[in-house]
């Protein structure tokens, strides 16, 4: 049997490989288990309707956003068209499940391949673009999909939307919020792994290469363009699986949701929670979808009170206010984002008391 | 063919004001490298202070307009000072957030003191402004943009071209560490920058204001009508801006007369892709010089 | 005493301490040169010096800088440029899309007169190589160029003291020896005070007048430029000589190895 690890008290890597742990001790490894033990058997037997609702936002939330931080905050391409490819997933889903009644295990991932699809295709002038201007294309590809979704009428049947099915696996029906929660988890805990595992193959490290200095990496011999490539699909895999599992979550889909705004909350996302960190991914979903809730939860409060109808106010414009502000002093006070907060309280407390 | 000739005058004069609303914008990204994604909001806040000034508080109309740009030269200074200043020397992307944070600010602040209706500004243009030159008549409103862009572009020119203040963000664009080790005043070239932004900002959303009405939406909306048109120009010119802008009106007048008026807003970033695909830095935009 | 560093240790984001102790005196007029390995801490102590600490999220935590009688550590880098120390920063920063001329315009923001006629022909006069691109952008120059124009740029401060971050950085040796030789000139001709870091540590000591050694955040030696050349240490170590003087095979060298002796 092998040695445990628990806690080093400094560098121990004798060998390269052991740098590419995932878990640098044991330690790690068994909370790990243990959250998610937990997040399957306590949270949705704890949790009311509502709550479960807003968690499986959370976890859709974050399938997209550990997607858009493999391109963003891995490969350094920023891309203001997620929210695009996001929908691009769910109107693969539902087309696929309307017209050929495709089973969800098929369809999700169809839905999937089709966004990757999409995003190859956007991230072409990654060819000849680089940092800002590509953005600005990314957003072209916004605007672009966009339209297709609202007028290419024989597939996405316009602004009347696409009702979905219910879906199942294997005869098993998954109906209601504690059955998508399990879906939900499951698909984010394995693209979680995934992801995570990517960037220790050579493929990650060639993103890697790439956002830090790509004719560096040029030079060692990665071929950017194709990487690049590679990268803008399969982070819109990731938006479309978990378009393709919204889809099916909320039944019934037209293409307003996919707009800019959306592009932009994901990439709120990725920075809030710390680019170029996984975990991080995780914590922006938690807190940008929390935070939107939370000021829904509010302004429907205030609305409620008599006070603020008579005065004719209308709260909807001060919850766009809080949620600028919100993301303004997050910036502000830790542009490194949730991950690096995290990371300052566990070595704070692993130093302590002496910080250097 | 006169279908043609009033798409064309349509179009330049769409994209004149694209173009002068585009400025601004080209401001701020030469001396800092930032996209402004605020930018429509300081339109709509410029249009909206006048907007007070000239109605609700009965100002004479030019105290009004000078009192206006004061505000918002001022404006753009405080927004500079708050949020911007603690993120010099971050990495540009957490800047750029911010300002889309900032956008969503500006925009329910707004919406909660003006409400989203339509306002309109009293008629006060004079009539000699209005030029007859052939058949055609041109709206006292667009000589005044045209007079307004002219002057803008001829100033700015100069500007970043022979003044200390212009080479200083220019040099703090290029490169900040070694701005800073001179002892260039990186602070007062960013919060100088953001002011003549804010400015120049609330002259195109009166201007906007003028024609088309004072609306948070429409004005926020022609906030990111400029991102086509400033990266078709090049980001950082700031007369490719212009050039940009009566590319896009023409493109999408062109195409609401003749194909669809639903693809008005499509077109133009279709192009934008395959231009950029021709010219990776717009069409007069500066090629970035990469040495290993 | 133009500048005197009293013991300072410096740290980077409140955990990495980079400094530890470091003492310097720099005499008006005199060229002092600070040797030392990468990561010794010569950069960080010019920057401790210049207040570009700042940005790098460092600060000076115990001990102080003087600069003609003024405690300045800690303080901006506007503030201390306008004293007159100007820091030539290390690998050729130049302003790539601005002219070489824009580039020298740029120097005089610290100053308080903004009058540059003159100034330009005094930089033009000791880098002629500088004239005939007076109008191209410097990111089309090449590295020699270049770092005259980063000398020249930081002259036109028309600084007190100036500090130069390693200038032979990736340049042929005939090239280092031109700016060396122009880097004397400029301190015998204008009385510039230089504080010089480089790893070329026979150049620098050929110029310098006096030297300090730095290893692991510490000045581990010191003295006139003259002595530090004949320092057996300093000859084995810095000057790639051995100890009897001369180069030698390398055979006798591992059969007889010094080791340094300062830790």
């Amino acid at each position: 049997m092998r040695k445990w690890i628990f806690h080093p008290c400094g560098n121990f890597h004798e060998r390269y490989e052991t740098q590419l742990n995932v878990y640098e001790t044991d330690y790690g490894r068994f909370w790990t288990a243990v959250g998610i033990v937990l997040l399957f058997t306590a949270v949705p037997l704890v949790s009311s309707h509502y709550l479960l609702y807003v968690v499986n936002s959370i976890g859709i939330a974050a399938i997209a956003a550990i997607g858009l931080n493999i391109l963003v905050g891995y490969t350094g391409q920023i891309s203001l068209g997620h929210g695009a490819f996001f929908g691009v997933g769910a109107y693969g889903a539902a087309y696929l499940a309307t017209r050929w009644g495709a089973p969800l295990l098929v369809s999700v991932p169809a839905a999937g391949l089709i966004a990757a699809i999409a995003g190859l295709v956007f991230g072409l002038p990654s060819s000849r673009l680089k940092g800002l201007y590509l953005t600005i294309a990314t957003l072209a590809g916004q605007f672009i999909i966009e339209y297709v979704l609202i007028h290419w009428e024989s597939v996405t049947r316009g602004t009347m939307g696409i009702t979905l099915p219910t879906a199942g696996i294997f005869g098993l029906e998954i109906a209601g919020d504690r059955a998508f929660f399990y879906l939900i988890f499951t698909l984010l805990v394995a693209m979680l792994w995934f992801a995570v595992n990517l960037l220790r193959t050579r493929y990650g490290r060639a993103f890697i290469a790439i956002r830090d200095n790509d004719r560096a990496a040029e030079g060692m011999g990665i071929a950017i363009f194709p990487y690049k490539l590679l990268a803008f699909a399969i982070s819109s895999f990731y938006a479309g699986v978990a378009g393709a599992v919204w889809a099916y979550y909320t039944i019934s889909i037209t293409a307003e949701p996919f707009n800019l705004g959306l592009s932009v909350e994901y990439i709120a996302m990725v920075i809030i929670g710390g680019m170029g960190n996984m975990s991080g991914a995780v914590f922006g979903a938690v807190f940008i979808t929390g935070l939107n809730e939370i000021l829904r939860w509010g302004t429907d409060l205030m609305m409620n009170m008599g006070f603020v109808t008579q005065m004719g106010l209308n709260m909807a414009p001060l919850r766009e206010f809080v949620f600028g502000l919100a993301i303004v002093l997050f910036i502000l006070f830790e542009p490194r984002g949730l991950a690096e907060v995290w990371r300052i309280v566990r070595s704070s407390f692993r130093l302590w008391p002496f910080s250097y | 063919m006169d279908f043609f000739v009033q798409l064309l005058v349509n179009g330049l004069s769409v994209g004149f004001l694209y173009g002068i609303s585009a400025m601004g914008f080209v401001m701020i990204f030469k001396s800092s490298s930032v996209l402004n994604f605020a930018h429509g909001e300081l339109l709509a806040i410029g249009a909206y202070i006048f907007l007070v000034l000239a109605t609700e508080a009965h100002l004479p109309i030019y105290g009004a307009f000078i009192l206006t740009m004061l505000a918002c030269f001022s404006l753009g200074f405080i927004v500079e000072k708050l949020f911007l200043r603690p993120l010099i020397g971050e990495p540009l992307i957490f800047v750029i957030m911010l300002t889309v944070g900032l956008a969503a600010m500006f925009k329910g602040l707004i919406l909660l003191i003006w409400g989203g209706n339509l306002h309109t500004f009293p008629d006060f243009l004079p009539e000699w402004l209005t030029l007859t030159w052939g058949g055609a008549t041109v709206q006292p409103v667009y000589t005044l943009a045209l007079v307004a862009g002219v002057t803008f572009l001829a100033l700015f020119g100069l500007f970043f071209k022979f003044s200390s203040q212009g080479i200083y963000m220019r040099s703090v664009a290029d490169n900040q560490r070694a701005a800073l080790s001179l002892g260039v005043n990186v602070k007062n070239v960013f919060a100088l920058s953001w002011a003549i932004a804010a400015l120049v900002a609330g002259l195109s959303g009166i201007i906007l204001g003028i024609i088309n009405g004072v609306n948070v939406h429409d004005l926020s909306a022609i906030g990111l009508k400029v991102f086509p048109v400033v990266i078709l120009g090049g980001l950082d010119s700031i007369g490719g801006a212009i050039v940009g802008g009566l590319i896009i009106g023409l493109l999408e007048t062109l195409t609401g007369g003749y194909i669809s008026p639903s693809l008005r807003d499509v077109v133009p970033y279709i192009v934008l892709v395959v231009i950029l695909m021709l010219k990776p830095y717009g069409l007069f935009g500066q090629v970035e010089i990469e040495r290993v | 005493m133009l500048l005197k560093v009293n013991n300072i240790s410096v740290v980077y984001s409140d955990v990495i301490q980079i400094l530890k102790g470091v003492s310097l005196n720099v005499e008006k007029g005199k060229i002092v040169s600070l040797l030392g390995s990468n990561g010794s801490g010569k950069t960080s102590t010019l920057k401790a010096i210049s207040g570009l600490l700042k940005p790098e999220n460092g600060k000076v935590t115990d001990g102080e800088i003087i600069f003609q009688e003024r405690g300045i550590h800690n303080q901006s880098p506007e503030a201390i440029t306008r004293m007159g120390i100007i820091q030539v920063l290390e690998g050729r920063q130049p302003f790539k899309y601005l002219t070489i001329e824009e580039n020298l315009r740029v120097g005089t923001a610290a100053r308080r007169d903004r009058s540059c006629r003159q100034d330009l022909e005094m930089v033009y006069h000791y880098f002629p190589a500088l004239v005939a691109r007076r109008r191209s952008k410097a990111g089309y120059c090449s590295g020699g160029e270049l770092q005259m124009l980063v000398i020249g740029r930081a002259l036109m401060a028309k600084p007190e003291l100036l500090l130069l971050d390693e200038p032979s950085l990736g340049l042929a040796p005939l090239i280092v020896k031109e700016i060396f030789g122009i880097i004397k000139k400029i301190n015998e001709e204008q009385g510039a005070t230089i504080v010089l870091v480089e790893q070329n540590a026979n150049m620098a000591l050929q110029i310098a007048h006096y030297g300090y050694v730095m290893e692991n955040g510490k000045i581990v030696m010191e003295g006139q430029a003259e002595e530090l050349v004949e320092n057996p240490d300093i000859k084995e170590f810095y000057l790639g000589v051995g100890a009897a003087g001369g180069a030698r095979a390398y055979r006798d060298v591992k059969s007889y190895r010094r080791r340094k002796r300062w830790f």
